[in-house]
Protein backbone atom coordinates (compact mmCIF):
# COMPACT_ATOMS: atom_id res chain seq x y z
CA UNK A 1 0.00 0.00 0.00
CA UNK A 2 1.26 3.49 -0.76
CA UNK A 3 -0.32 6.54 0.18
CA UNK A 4 0.11 9.42 -1.34
CA UNK A 5 -0.96 12.70 -2.97
CA UNK A 6 -0.46 13.34 -6.43
CA UNK A 7 -0.44 17.59 -7.01
CA UNK A 8 -1.25 19.41 -10.46
CA UNK A 9 1.14 21.68 -11.67
CA UNK A 10 -0.66 22.61 -14.42
CA UNK A 11 -3.25 23.73 -12.00
CA UNK A 12 -1.36 24.84 -9.41
CA UNK A 13 -1.84 28.58 -8.66
CA UNK A 14 0.26 29.29 -6.31
CA UNK A 15 -2.47 29.99 -3.51
CA UNK A 16 -0.94 28.64 -0.38
CA UNK A 17 -4.52 27.63 0.83
CA UNK A 18 -2.57 24.20 1.14
CA UNK A 19 0.06 25.32 3.50
CA UNK A 20 -2.57 27.45 5.68
CA UNK A 21 -4.70 24.34 5.93
CA UNK A 22 -1.86 21.82 6.98
CA UNK A 23 -0.65 24.88 9.62
CA UNK A 24 -4.04 25.03 10.90
CA UNK A 25 -5.08 21.27 11.23
CA UNK A 26 -1.37 20.51 12.66
CA UNK A 27 -2.06 23.10 15.04
CA UNK A 28 -5.22 21.32 15.87
CA UNK A 29 -4.13 18.08 15.98
CA UNK A 30 -2.59 16.02 18.82
CA UNK A 31 -0.05 14.65 16.20
CA UNK A 32 2.50 16.69 14.88
CA UNK A 33 1.58 19.32 17.32
CA UNK A 34 1.30 23.24 17.15
CA UNK A 35 3.66 24.53 14.52
CA UNK A 36 5.53 27.35 16.11
CA UNK A 37 5.99 30.80 14.58
CA UNK A 38 9.05 32.39 15.57
CA UNK A 39 8.57 36.20 15.83
CA UNK A 40 5.40 36.42 13.81
CA UNK A 41 4.74 39.62 14.54
CA UNK A 42 8.63 40.99 14.38
CA UNK A 43 11.00 41.84 11.30
CA UNK A 44 11.70 38.62 10.36
CA UNK A 45 8.96 36.33 10.50
CA UNK A 46 9.95 32.53 10.52
CA UNK A 47 8.16 29.03 11.44
CA UNK A 48 7.81 25.68 10.34
CA UNK A 49 5.64 24.60 7.78
CA UNK A 50 5.48 21.34 6.17
CA UNK A 51 4.25 22.30 2.91
CA UNK A 52 6.11 25.18 1.41
CA UNK A 53 5.11 26.62 -2.30
CA UNK A 54 7.90 27.89 -4.69
CA UNK A 55 7.46 29.17 -7.86
CA UNK A 56 9.10 28.72 -10.61
CA UNK A 57 9.54 29.91 -14.13
CA UNK A 58 10.45 27.41 -17.25
CA UNK A 59 11.78 28.31 -20.16
CA UNK A 60 12.50 31.86 -21.35
CA UNK A 61 9.93 34.65 -22.32
CA UNK A 62 8.19 34.24 -24.42
CA UNK A 63 8.04 31.02 -23.96
CA UNK A 64 8.14 31.00 -20.86
CA UNK A 65 5.80 29.52 -17.95
CA UNK A 66 5.56 30.08 -14.05
CA UNK A 67 4.96 26.81 -12.38
CA UNK A 68 4.22 27.01 -8.74
CA UNK A 69 5.46 23.63 -6.70
CA UNK A 70 4.52 23.19 -3.80
CA UNK A 71 6.64 20.99 -1.61
CA UNK A 72 5.71 18.26 1.35
CA UNK A 73 6.98 15.12 2.39
CA UNK A 74 6.89 12.68 -0.74
CA UNK A 75 6.91 9.70 1.39
CA UNK A 76 9.60 7.63 -0.16
CA UNK A 77 10.18 3.87 -0.36
CA UNK A 78 13.29 4.13 0.15
CA UNK A 79 13.48 6.43 2.54
CA UNK A 80 17.24 7.72 3.51
CA UNK A 81 15.28 9.90 6.81
CA UNK A 82 13.95 7.06 8.00
CA UNK A 83 17.93 4.52 7.96
CA UNK A 84 19.87 7.29 8.71
CA UNK A 85 18.03 8.01 11.97
CA UNK A 86 19.50 6.69 15.24
CA UNK A 87 16.41 6.44 17.52
CA UNK A 88 14.35 4.98 15.39
CA UNK A 89 11.71 8.11 16.00
CA UNK A 90 11.60 8.47 11.87
CA UNK A 91 9.84 5.29 10.86
CA UNK A 92 7.73 4.05 7.50
CA UNK A 93 4.22 2.62 8.43
CA UNK A 94 2.80 -0.34 6.58
CA UNK A 95 0.14 2.45 4.43
CA UNK A 96 3.20 4.28 2.88
CA UNK A 97 3.14 7.39 5.73
CA UNK A 98 6.92 8.66 6.34
CA UNK A 99 6.09 9.29 10.34
CA UNK A 100 8.74 10.99 13.15
CA UNK A 101 7.97 9.30 16.58
CA UNK A 102 7.93 12.91 18.90
CA UNK A 103 8.56 10.74 22.07
CA UNK A 104 11.58 9.30 20.55
CA UNK A 105 13.02 12.04 18.23
CA UNK A 106 16.18 13.55 20.03
CA UNK A 107 16.71 16.29 17.28
CA UNK A 108 19.75 15.72 15.87
CA UNK A 109 18.48 17.22 12.83
CA UNK A 110 20.27 13.85 10.41
CA UNK A 111 17.06 13.09 9.00
CA UNK A 112 16.97 16.38 7.55
CA UNK A 113 20.56 15.96 6.14
CA UNK A 114 19.22 13.13 4.28
CA UNK A 115 16.05 14.40 2.77
CA UNK A 116 16.63 16.35 -0.82
CA UNK A 117 13.39 17.68 -0.62
CA UNK A 118 13.83 19.45 2.36
CA UNK A 119 10.74 17.39 4.10
CA UNK A 120 11.92 17.94 7.96
CA UNK A 121 11.93 20.90 9.59
CA UNK A 122 13.15 21.15 13.27
CA UNK A 123 10.71 22.67 15.89
CA UNK A 124 12.83 24.44 18.05
CA UNK A 125 10.45 24.69 20.98
CA UNK A 126 10.04 21.56 21.19
CA UNK A 127 13.30 20.07 19.66
CA UNK A 128 11.64 17.66 17.51
CA UNK A 129 11.52 17.48 13.80
CA UNK A 130 8.77 18.18 12.41
CA UNK A 131 7.26 17.02 9.24
CA UNK A 132 3.90 15.93 6.47
CA UNK A 133 2.04 13.22 8.30
CA UNK A 134 0.14 12.78 5.43
CA UNK A 135 -3.00 13.74 7.55
CA UNK A 136 -2.94 10.41 9.10
CA UNK A 137 -5.13 11.29 11.90
CA UNK A 138 -7.86 12.94 9.59
CA UNK A 139 -7.62 10.05 6.86
CA UNK A 140 -8.76 6.80 9.31
CA UNK A 141 -10.94 8.99 12.19
CA UNK A 142 -13.93 7.48 11.66
CA UNK A 143 -15.62 10.47 13.57
CA UNK A 144 -15.30 12.23 10.18
CA UNK A 145 -17.86 11.97 7.21
CA UNK A 146 -16.16 9.49 4.62
CA UNK A 147 -15.34 12.73 2.10
CA UNK A 148 -13.24 14.32 4.75
CA UNK A 149 -10.81 11.71 5.71
CA UNK A 150 -8.58 13.18 3.06
CA UNK A 151 -5.36 15.37 4.20
CA UNK A 152 -6.30 18.63 5.08
CA UNK A 153 -4.76 20.42 2.14
CA UNK A 154 -6.36 18.11 -0.61
CA UNK A 155 -9.68 19.61 0.77
CA UNK A 156 -8.64 22.88 0.61
CA UNK A 157 -7.14 23.36 -2.98
CA UNK A 158 -9.33 25.78 -4.58
CA UNK A 159 -8.31 24.20 -8.36
CA UNK A 160 -8.50 20.50 -6.91
CA UNK A 161 -5.17 20.45 -7.75
CA UNK A 162 -4.25 17.64 -4.89
CA UNK A 163 -5.47 14.42 -4.98
CA UNK A 164 -5.22 11.72 -2.14
CA UNK A 165 -5.15 7.60 -2.49
CA UNK A 166 -3.26 4.51 -2.92
CA UNK A 167 -1.04 4.50 -5.81
CA UNK A 168 -0.66 0.64 -5.20
CA UNK A 169 -4.61 0.33 -6.29
CA UNK A 170 -4.52 0.73 -9.92
CA UNK A 171 -8.26 2.35 -10.18
CA UNK A 172 -7.57 5.12 -7.84
CA UNK A 173 -7.61 8.48 -9.14
CA UNK A 174 -3.72 8.93 -8.21
CA UNK A 175 -2.88 6.10 -9.84
CA UNK A 176 -4.71 6.86 -12.85
CA UNK A 177 -3.52 10.16 -13.36
CA UNK A 178 0.25 9.73 -12.30
CA UNK A 179 0.34 6.96 -15.29
CA UNK A 180 -1.38 9.65 -17.59
CA UNK A 181 0.43 12.97 -16.92
CA UNK A 182 3.46 11.74 -14.21
CA UNK A 183 6.45 13.69 -14.22
CA UNK A 184 9.31 12.14 -13.99
CA UNK A 185 10.28 11.79 -9.81
CA UNK A 186 12.31 14.64 -8.67
CA UNK A 187 16.53 14.11 -8.20
CA UNK A 188 16.13 10.30 -9.18
CA UNK A 189 19.19 9.49 -9.33
CA UNK A 190 19.51 9.66 -5.74
CA UNK A 191 17.09 6.82 -5.80
CA UNK A 192 14.83 7.53 -3.17
CA UNK A 193 11.58 6.66 -5.32
CA UNK A 194 9.72 9.60 -4.30
CA UNK A 195 5.84 8.30 -3.96
CA UNK A 196 3.54 11.42 -4.47
CA UNK A 197 3.53 12.27 -7.89
CA UNK A 198 3.79 15.46 -9.57
CA UNK A 199 1.65 16.06 -12.61
CA UNK A 200 4.04 17.92 -15.29
CA UNK A 201 2.23 21.02 -17.05
CA UNK A 202 0.40 20.06 -20.16
CA UNK A 203 2.07 21.51 -23.36
CA UNK A 204 -0.26 24.73 -24.41
CA UNK A 205 0.09 26.12 -27.17
CA UNK A 206 1.76 28.51 -27.96
CA UNK A 207 -0.03 32.21 -28.58
CA UNK A 208 2.40 34.15 -30.78
CA UNK A 209 2.24 37.79 -28.79
CA UNK A 210 3.45 39.68 -31.70
CA UNK A 211 1.15 38.40 -34.25
CA UNK A 212 -0.91 40.88 -35.55
CA UNK A 213 0.89 43.93 -34.18
CA UNK A 214 1.59 45.83 -37.45
CA UNK A 215 2.14 49.34 -36.60
CA UNK A 216 1.39 51.47 -39.19
CA UNK A 217 -2.30 50.68 -39.32
CA UNK A 218 -4.71 53.98 -40.09
CA UNK A 219 -7.46 54.87 -37.36
CA UNK A 220 -10.31 53.98 -39.82
CA UNK A 221 -9.14 50.54 -39.80
CA UNK A 222 -8.00 50.48 -36.12
CA UNK A 223 -11.76 51.38 -35.36
CA UNK A 224 -13.03 48.96 -37.86
CA UNK A 225 -11.59 46.53 -36.42
CA UNK A 226 -11.96 47.24 -32.50
CA UNK A 227 -16.11 47.77 -33.10
CA UNK A 228 -15.59 43.85 -35.08
CA UNK A 229 -16.26 44.82 -38.48
CA UNK A 230 -13.23 43.83 -40.34
CA UNK A 231 -11.40 40.22 -39.52
CA UNK A 232 -8.13 40.04 -38.53
CA UNK A 233 -5.16 42.71 -38.80
CA UNK B 1 25.85 23.44 5.86
CA UNK B 2 26.09 25.80 8.54
CA UNK B 3 29.12 24.69 10.90
CA UNK B 4 28.00 22.96 14.04
CA UNK B 5 31.01 24.39 16.76
CA UNK B 6 29.80 21.44 18.87
CA UNK B 7 30.11 19.05 16.19
CA UNK B 8 33.31 20.23 15.08
CA UNK B 9 34.76 20.28 18.11
CA UNK B 10 33.54 16.70 18.72
CA UNK B 11 35.51 15.12 15.75
CA UNK B 12 38.54 16.83 16.41
CA UNK B 13 38.82 16.12 19.95
CA UNK B 14 37.67 12.96 19.61
CA UNK B 15 39.83 12.23 16.69
CA UNK B 16 42.98 13.20 18.68
CA UNK B 17 41.74 10.61 21.49
CA UNK B 18 40.64 8.13 19.55
CA UNK B 19 43.98 7.96 17.29
CA UNK B 20 45.84 8.68 20.58
CA UNK B 21 44.31 5.36 22.29
CA UNK B 22 45.66 3.45 18.58
CA UNK B 23 48.99 4.85 19.15
CA UNK B 24 49.43 3.51 23.09
CA UNK B 25 48.33 0.26 22.18
CA UNK B 26 50.69 -0.25 18.82
CA UNK B 27 53.61 1.21 20.76
CA UNK B 28 52.68 -0.78 23.93
CA UNK B 29 52.30 -3.84 22.12
CA UNK B 30 55.22 -3.65 19.90
CA UNK B 31 57.97 -2.12 22.52
CA UNK B 32 58.28 0.42 19.71
CA UNK B 33 60.81 3.23 21.26
CA UNK B 34 61.17 1.49 23.98
CA UNK B 35 57.14 1.56 24.79
CA UNK B 36 55.62 4.56 26.71
CA UNK B 37 57.29 4.81 29.91
CA UNK B 38 55.75 2.69 32.85
CA UNK B 39 54.54 6.09 34.64
CA UNK B 40 53.17 7.21 31.08
CA UNK B 41 50.39 4.54 30.13
CA UNK B 42 47.86 5.57 32.47
CA UNK B 43 48.13 9.08 31.89
CA UNK B 44 48.55 8.21 27.94
CA UNK B 45 44.88 5.93 28.31
CA UNK B 46 43.31 8.46 30.44
CA UNK B 47 44.61 11.59 28.01
CA UNK B 48 43.04 9.17 25.32
CA UNK B 49 39.90 8.91 27.00
CA UNK B 50 39.10 12.09 27.85
CA UNK B 51 39.84 13.60 24.88
CA UNK B 52 37.03 11.29 23.15
CA UNK B 53 34.52 12.00 26.20
CA UNK B 54 35.14 15.41 25.63
CA UNK B 55 34.56 15.23 22.55
CA UNK B 56 31.46 12.96 22.61
CA UNK B 57 30.02 15.14 25.09
CA UNK B 58 30.38 18.14 22.95
CA UNK B 59 28.31 16.77 20.14
CA UNK B 60 25.11 15.84 22.99
CA UNK B 61 25.36 20.25 22.69
CA UNK B 62 24.28 19.52 19.11
CA UNK B 63 20.88 18.12 20.15
CA UNK B 64 17.55 20.01 20.56
CA UNK B 65 15.96 17.19 22.46
CA UNK B 66 18.64 15.90 24.20
CA UNK B 67 16.71 13.94 26.80
CA UNK B 68 16.10 11.21 23.97
CA UNK B 69 20.01 10.94 23.58
CA UNK B 70 19.88 7.47 25.11
CA UNK B 71 17.61 5.93 22.46
CA UNK B 72 20.34 6.91 19.97
CA UNK B 73 22.32 3.45 19.94
CA UNK B 74 19.26 1.40 18.70
CA UNK B 75 19.21 1.47 14.84
CA UNK B 76 23.07 -0.23 14.78
CA UNK B 77 21.22 -2.12 11.37
CA UNK B 78 20.81 1.07 9.68
CA UNK B 79 22.44 4.24 11.03
CA UNK B 80 25.83 4.62 11.18
CA UNK B 81 25.05 7.49 13.85
CA UNK B 82 24.02 4.50 15.80
CA UNK B 83 27.02 2.30 14.88
CA UNK B 84 29.50 5.05 15.98
CA UNK B 85 27.70 5.02 19.41
CA UNK B 86 27.79 1.84 20.14
CA UNK B 87 31.24 1.54 19.32
CA UNK B 88 32.52 4.52 21.62
CA UNK B 89 30.34 3.43 24.41
CA UNK B 90 32.27 0.21 24.29
CA UNK B 91 35.24 1.71 24.41
CA UNK B 92 35.04 2.67 28.19
CA UNK B 93 34.94 -1.00 29.29
CA UNK B 94 37.24 -2.44 26.96
CA UNK B 95 40.33 0.43 27.88
CA UNK B 96 39.68 -0.43 31.98
CA UNK B 97 40.12 -4.24 30.98
CA UNK B 98 43.10 -3.20 28.76
CA UNK B 99 44.33 -1.25 31.79
CA UNK B 100 44.04 -3.97 34.37
CA UNK B 101 45.41 -6.78 32.40
CA UNK B 102 48.39 -4.27 31.39
CA UNK B 103 49.11 -3.52 35.42
CA UNK B 104 48.62 -7.09 36.29
CA UNK B 105 50.91 -10.35 35.99
CA UNK B 106 48.63 -11.87 33.98
CA UNK B 107 50.23 -13.16 31.09
CA UNK B 108 51.28 -10.83 28.02
CA UNK B 109 48.85 -12.31 25.21
CA UNK B 110 45.75 -11.37 27.17
CA UNK B 111 46.84 -7.68 27.71
CA UNK B 112 47.91 -7.26 24.05
CA UNK B 113 44.47 -8.89 22.87
CA UNK B 114 42.94 -6.47 24.98
CA UNK B 115 44.58 -3.62 23.76
CA UNK B 116 44.16 -5.03 20.00
CA UNK B 117 40.02 -5.17 20.85
CA UNK B 118 40.55 -1.36 22.37
CA UNK B 119 42.42 -0.09 18.94
CA UNK B 120 39.69 -1.99 16.52
CA UNK B 121 36.79 -0.28 18.54
CA UNK B 122 39.05 3.08 18.41
CA UNK B 123 39.43 2.65 14.35
CA UNK B 124 35.64 1.70 14.07
CA UNK B 125 34.35 4.86 15.78
CA UNK B 126 36.90 7.34 13.46
CA UNK B 127 35.53 5.60 10.21
CA UNK B 128 31.58 5.50 11.56
CA UNK B 129 32.11 9.18 12.42
CA UNK B 130 33.27 9.83 8.99
CA UNK B 131 30.63 7.78 7.67
CA UNK B 132 28.04 9.40 9.03
CA UNK B 133 28.61 12.19 6.48
CA UNK B 134 30.18 10.08 4.02
CA UNK B 135 26.42 8.16 3.12
CA UNK B 136 24.83 10.93 2.87
CA UNK B 137 24.17 10.89 -1.19
CA UNK B 138 22.11 14.59 -0.70
CA UNK B 139 25.62 16.12 -0.19
CA UNK B 140 28.10 15.50 -3.41
CA UNK B 141 30.85 16.78 -1.61
CA UNK B 142 30.70 14.54 1.58
CA UNK B 143 29.43 11.32 -0.45
CA UNK B 144 32.84 9.94 -0.83
CA UNK B 145 35.44 7.07 0.60
CA UNK B 146 37.99 10.13 0.82
CA UNK B 147 35.79 11.49 3.76
CA UNK B 148 36.01 8.40 6.16
CA UNK B 149 39.78 7.46 5.13
CA UNK B 150 40.60 11.10 6.36
CA UNK B 151 38.82 10.67 9.60
CA UNK B 152 40.96 7.93 10.41
CA UNK B 153 43.94 9.66 8.79
CA UNK B 154 43.87 13.12 10.45
CA UNK B 155 42.57 11.06 13.76
CA UNK B 156 45.83 8.88 14.16
CA UNK B 157 47.83 11.80 12.94
CA UNK B 158 46.79 14.32 15.72
CA UNK B 159 46.81 11.12 18.36
CA UNK B 160 50.55 10.75 17.28
CA UNK B 161 51.20 14.21 18.33
CA UNK B 162 49.09 13.90 21.46
CA UNK B 163 51.31 11.15 22.68
CA UNK B 164 54.55 13.00 22.13
CA UNK B 165 54.00 15.34 24.96
CA UNK B 166 53.71 12.78 27.82
CA UNK B 167 56.17 10.57 26.34
CA UNK B 168 58.11 13.90 26.87
CA UNK B 169 57.16 14.27 30.19
CA UNK B 170 57.37 10.92 31.38
CA UNK B 171 61.08 10.59 29.45
CA UNK B 172 60.48 8.34 26.59
CA UNK B 173 62.27 8.36 23.42
CA UNK B 174 60.26 11.35 21.81
CA UNK B 175 62.49 11.41 19.06
CA UNK B 176 62.17 7.57 17.89
CA UNK B 177 58.42 8.53 17.54
CA UNK B 178 58.87 11.64 14.95
CA UNK B 179 59.63 9.82 12.40
CA UNK B 180 56.36 8.19 12.46
CA UNK B 181 54.01 10.82 13.44
CA UNK B 182 55.46 12.55 10.07
CA UNK B 183 54.76 9.54 8.32
CA UNK B 184 51.35 9.92 9.65
CA UNK B 185 51.38 13.78 9.05
CA UNK B 186 52.40 12.91 5.29
CA UNK B 187 49.41 10.55 5.37
CA UNK B 188 46.84 12.84 5.90
CA UNK B 189 47.94 15.14 3.99
CA UNK B 190 47.99 13.31 1.16
CA UNK B 191 44.49 12.42 1.79
CA UNK B 192 43.45 15.79 2.36
CA UNK B 193 45.38 17.32 -0.67
CA UNK B 194 43.54 14.80 -3.11
CA UNK B 195 40.07 15.74 -1.26
CA UNK B 196 40.30 19.65 -2.39
CA UNK B 197 42.18 19.09 -5.17
CA UNK B 198 38.73 16.73 -6.03
CA UNK B 199 36.71 19.44 -5.42
CA UNK B 200 38.65 22.67 -6.47
CA UNK B 201 36.94 23.12 -9.85
CA UNK B 202 33.28 22.54 -8.82
CA UNK B 203 31.83 19.50 -9.91
CA UNK B 204 27.88 19.74 -10.82
CA UNK B 205 25.96 16.62 -9.61
CA UNK B 206 22.57 17.44 -9.60
CA UNK B 207 21.12 19.96 -11.98
CA UNK B 208 17.94 22.28 -11.77
CA UNK B 209 16.55 20.11 -14.45
CA UNK B 210 16.99 17.01 -12.36
CA UNK B 211 15.00 18.49 -9.00
CA UNK B 212 12.61 19.74 -11.26
CA UNK B 213 11.82 17.45 -14.03
CA UNK B 214 10.12 19.53 -16.46
CA UNK B 215 11.64 19.28 -19.54
CA UNK B 216 12.22 22.76 -19.77
CA UNK B 217 16.07 24.02 -20.61
CA UNK B 218 15.81 26.57 -18.50
CA UNK B 219 14.43 26.52 -14.85
CA UNK B 220 14.47 29.60 -12.38
CA UNK B 221 13.61 30.06 -8.83
CA UNK B 222 10.79 33.12 -8.92
CA UNK B 223 9.74 33.40 -5.13
CA UNK B 224 10.62 30.98 -2.56
CA UNK B 225 7.59 31.37 -0.90
CA UNK B 226 8.87 32.80 2.62
CA UNK B 227 10.03 36.41 3.10
CA UNK B 228 12.84 35.69 5.52
CA UNK B 229 14.94 32.12 6.59
CA UNK B 230 13.26 29.40 7.29
CA UNK B 231 15.15 25.82 9.06
CA UNK B 232 16.10 25.10 5.57
CA UNK B 233 17.75 28.23 4.39
CA UNK B 234 19.21 28.45 8.19
CA UNK B 235 20.38 25.06 7.58
CA UNK B 236 21.06 24.31 4.43
CA UNK B 237 21.99 27.87 2.57
CA UNK B 238 24.89 29.31 4.07
CA UNK B 239 27.32 31.27 1.48
CA UNK B 240 30.49 31.06 2.66
CA UNK B 241 32.77 34.04 0.99
CA UNK B 242 35.54 33.07 -1.51
CA UNK B 243 38.30 34.93 0.08
CA UNK B 244 37.22 33.42 3.46
CA UNK B 245 37.51 29.93 2.94
CA UNK B 246 40.57 30.76 0.75
CA UNK B 247 42.26 32.11 4.07
CA UNK B 248 40.68 30.03 6.44
CA UNK B 249 42.23 26.59 4.22
CA UNK B 250 45.70 28.75 4.66
CA UNK B 251 45.01 28.05 8.17
CA UNK B 252 44.22 24.78 7.99
CA UNK B 253 46.98 23.63 5.87
CA UNK B 254 49.89 25.83 8.05
CA UNK B 255 48.82 25.29 11.68
CA UNK B 256 47.17 21.69 11.29
CA UNK B 257 51.02 20.31 8.69
CA UNK B 258 52.99 23.41 8.19
CA UNK B 259 53.88 24.09 11.30
CA UNK B 260 54.27 20.78 13.15
CA UNK B 261 56.35 19.89 10.25
CA UNK B 262 58.60 22.39 10.86
CA UNK B 263 59.04 21.93 14.48
CA UNK B 264 59.20 18.31 14.52
CA UNK B 265 61.28 18.01 12.02
CA UNK B 266 64.10 20.57 13.72
CA UNK B 267 63.91 18.26 16.45
CA UNK B 268 61.84 19.85 18.91
CA UNK B 269 61.38 16.98 21.94
CA UNK B 270 60.62 18.95 25.00
CA UNK B 271 57.42 18.86 26.98
CA UNK B 272 56.56 22.47 25.69
CA UNK B 273 58.27 22.27 22.51
CA UNK B 274 55.50 18.76 21.57
CA UNK B 275 52.16 20.40 23.45
CA UNK B 276 52.67 23.67 21.33
CA UNK B 277 53.42 21.72 17.99
CA UNK B 278 49.80 19.30 18.98
CA UNK B 279 47.87 23.04 19.89
CA UNK B 280 48.78 24.43 16.83
CA UNK B 281 47.75 20.96 15.06
CA UNK B 282 44.47 20.76 17.02
CA UNK B 283 43.50 24.62 15.74
CA UNK B 284 44.49 24.13 12.00
CA UNK B 285 42.00 20.72 12.26
CA UNK B 286 39.38 22.86 13.55
CA UNK B 287 39.66 24.79 10.61
CA UNK B 288 39.80 22.18 8.28
CA UNK B 289 36.64 21.04 9.88
CA UNK B 290 34.84 23.94 9.74
CA UNK B 291 35.69 24.27 6.23
CA UNK B 292 34.38 20.47 5.84
CA UNK B 293 31.13 21.73 6.75
CA UNK B 294 30.93 25.22 5.13
CA UNK B 295 32.11 24.47 1.67
CA UNK B 296 29.46 21.08 1.81
CA UNK B 297 26.14 21.92 -0.47
CA UNK B 298 23.26 19.78 0.22
CA UNK B 299 20.76 19.60 -2.86
CA UNK B 300 17.78 21.43 -1.29
CA UNK B 301 19.66 24.45 -2.40
CA UNK B 302 18.21 23.49 -5.78
CA UNK B 303 14.54 24.57 -4.43
CA UNK B 304 16.38 27.66 -3.05
CA UNK B 305 17.54 29.57 -6.28
CA UNK B 306 20.36 27.70 -6.64
CA UNK B 307 21.35 25.46 -10.22
CA UNK B 308 23.70 22.82 -9.59
CA UNK B 309 24.92 20.89 -6.72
Amino acid sequence: MRLGLTIDLDTCVGCHACAVACKEWNGESKMAGPLPDYKPYGNDPSGVWLNRIRNFECGSYPESKTVNVPMSCLHCEEAACVSVCPTGASYKRDDGIVLVDPEKCMGCNYCAWACPYGARELDQNEGVMKKCTLCVDRIYDERLPEAERQPACVLACPTSARMFGDFDDPSSDVAKAAAARGMSPMLNDLGYKPVNSYLAPRAAPQVNVDAGASPNKSLAQLLSKWVGMSKGN
Amino acid sequence: MRPALSVIFFTVSSGAGLGLLVWLVVLTATGFAGGPPVAAFLPMLALGVILTTAGLMSSTLHLANPKNAWRAFSRVRTSWLSREGVLAIALYPVAAIYAGLVYSSAPATFSILAGGLLAILALGVLFCTGMIYACLKTIPRWHTRLVPVGYVALGLYSGALAALPLMALYGGDVSALIGPSLWLLGAALLVKAIYYQRFRIPVVQHTINAALPLGSKTIRLLDVGHTHGTFLTDEFCFVLARGHAAWLRLIALICGFGLPLLILSAGANGVAATAFTFVVCAAGLLAERWLFFAEAQHVVRLYHGGTGV
